[in-house]
């Protein structure tokens, strides 16, 4: 029953930083296969900085959840993975966010086919107002991924099983999509993404509005889904975070303080402000 | 490293630092038992009081009462609160204490027994050895319960080093003891259960040395147990 701890077992290990955010991210910002990369990206609302530096890669076929306080820029650093601040016009970004090692930036990016690529569900069920088909159907129809009818079909058919949505809405496809209960129509816009055969889908609390078993059934899709697809999760529910994903960053005050495998940010986490934050001692 | 310490009761919940707080203070309770039992065991070998050693016998239930208490606290706060990072390594480290503690109570209730068959019989052949042990021991008890009640990662530490040491007087006892077989067979007997004596003292260090390993997981989010097979903590 010997235990023999040299120093240098113990002084390896990261001591919990101080509550100052850090200059430099904690923990692995790279990885060894990337989907996505940024490096140094700002955001600027007019004068106010939303996002001050920062550097991350999104690993293929990976979860990676995004957490942090409210207004940490979590959610803007989301958005700018598929351009969407592109619509707010005071918004200015900077730096470099690459997606297979193309920049989205670049003035010759077609937004539109960006955003197929780089798919999004938000935190509200936001079904279009028509029928549950033509939900699916609308994205394949505009970037032109169905050569006939009988193709069309079989995209819908088969992003709605993707998103374990078909056996129960397979008889009533004419249906308004706004028809269905909260749960089953945040599945119906995961299926929407997929549709589109995007390579990342972009997560705004998509499980917020939903109870324990949409929830549940949701987070389920989005194990089935890490197979084929980069997902990228803001959530602020850290069980959610914990159960779910590979990856965790920790967002405070517009800065990436820390990211690193999920199990190690929930255990052992390097800064002292994620483990405050996850642990519920701030607000 | 005291920081720790005060960071466990900052959470937003009050009643989850209330929770945390009589986690850590029932565990400190309860190694307060094991080490009033193996005081108890001490002052018996100095002044032969055998009423001493009953004590040792209801200590023990008292530990028991502490472990079924404590195991409902860690259930509770894992249901009710989830707890992450380092409420949860406090929360696992106290389960393993426990654990630890209550053997502690067993090997010291077998102490008592065989003390009372051993020493009463007007014979203190083994008794210098069983002393030196039993202090040693108590050291170490003492210092890994202020290792972990005061997040102390040196005094931890120093508790690895002390383990060698009741090792070498532990070696040394065994040696004395046998040399007693030796030149009186008729001893045989009872020096055997002086040996158990030992044994049992010898574990009671062994659990607190654990006790510490569960202080620098506390303290640092490593797993300091079987170095060798253990090289990364997070694998």
């Amino acid at each position: 029953m010997e235990t023999i701890v040299s120093d240098s077992m113990v002084q390896n290990t990261n001591q919990v930083e101080g509550r100052a955010v850090p200059e430099k991210t904690l923990g692995e910002i790279q990885v060894d296969n990337p989907r996505m990369s940024a490096r140094n990206v700002n955001v600027f609302y007019g004068e106010k900085q939303a996002i001050d530096n920062i550097s991350l890669d999104i690993g293929m076929s990976q979860v990676i959840s995004f957490i942090g306080p409210s207004g940490c820029g979590k959610s803007t650093f989301l958005r700018c993975l598929n351009r969407m601040n592109d619509t707010i016009d005071i918004c200015k970004v900077d730096g470099e966010i690459k997606i297979d090692h193309q920049n989205i930036y670049d003035p010759a990016i077609d937004v539109v086919s960006l955003r197929a690529r780089v798919g999004m569900v938000f935190q509200k069920p936001n079904p279009f107002p028509k029928s549950i088909f033509d939900n699916i159907a609308y994205g394949p129809r505009i970037h032109g991924l169905a050569a006939s009818k009988v193709e069309l079909d079989q995209i819908v058919e088969s992003s709605l099983q993707r998103a374990g949505l078909w056996e129960e809405v397979k008889d009533r496809l004419d249906q308004p999509g706004t028809g269905l209960s909260g749960g089953q129509q945040q599945r119906l816009c995961i299926a929407r993404a997929i549709a589109v055969s995007p390579e990342v889908i972009l997560m705004d609390e998509p499980c917020s509005a939903l109870d324990p078993i949409a929830t549940a059934k949701v987070e389920e899709l989005i194990h089935e889904l890490r197979e084929q697809y980069t997902i990228v999760i803001v959530t602020h529910s850290m069980q959610q975070a914990a159960r779910i994903s590979d990856r965790t960053a920790y967002f405070h005050l517009g800065k990436l303080v820390e990211v690193g495998d999920t199990k190690q940010v929930f255990t052992n986490p390097r800064h002292e402000l994620t483990q405050d934050y996850i642990t519920g001692r701030f607000g | 490293m005291n920081d720790l310490n005060d960071d466990f009761f900052r959470h937003i919940s009050s009643e989850f630092n209330e929770e945390l707080e009589a986690l850590r203070r029932s565990i400190l309770e309860m190694g307060g038992l094991v080490e009033e039992q193996l005081r108890a065991a001490l002052q018996f070998y100095s002044t032969q009081d055998s009423s001493l050693l009953s004590k040792t016998d209801e200590i023990e239930k008292k530990i028991n009462a502490a472990e079924i208490d404590l195991d409902e606290q860690v259930e509770t706060l894992i249901v009710r609160r989830q707890p992450i990072a380092s409420d949860l390594r406090l929360v696992l480290a106290v389960s393993k204490i426990v654990r630890d503690l209550e053997r502690m109570g067993d090997e010291l209730e077998k102490v008592g027994s065989l003390s009372l068959e051993c020493f009463m019989s007007g014979s203190d052949v083994g008794v210098t050895e069983i002393q030196q042990i039993a202090e040693q021991v108590a050291k170490m008890l003492s210092e890994s319960l202020n290792a972990f009640a005061r997040l102390d990662l040196d005094l931890a530490r120093e508790i690895f080093q002390r383990e060698r040491e009741v090792d070498k007087v532990y070696q040394s006892a065994l040696r004395a003891l046998a040399t007693f077989m030796i030149e009186d067979p008729r001893n045989i007997g009872r020096i055997l259960n002086i040996v158990w004596i030992a044994r049992s003292l010898e574990r009671v260090g062994d659990h607190a040395t654990n006790i510490a390993e569960y202080v620098i997981y506390l303290v640092q989010g490593v797993d300091v147990r079987h170095p060798a097979v253990n090289q990364n903590s997070f694998d």
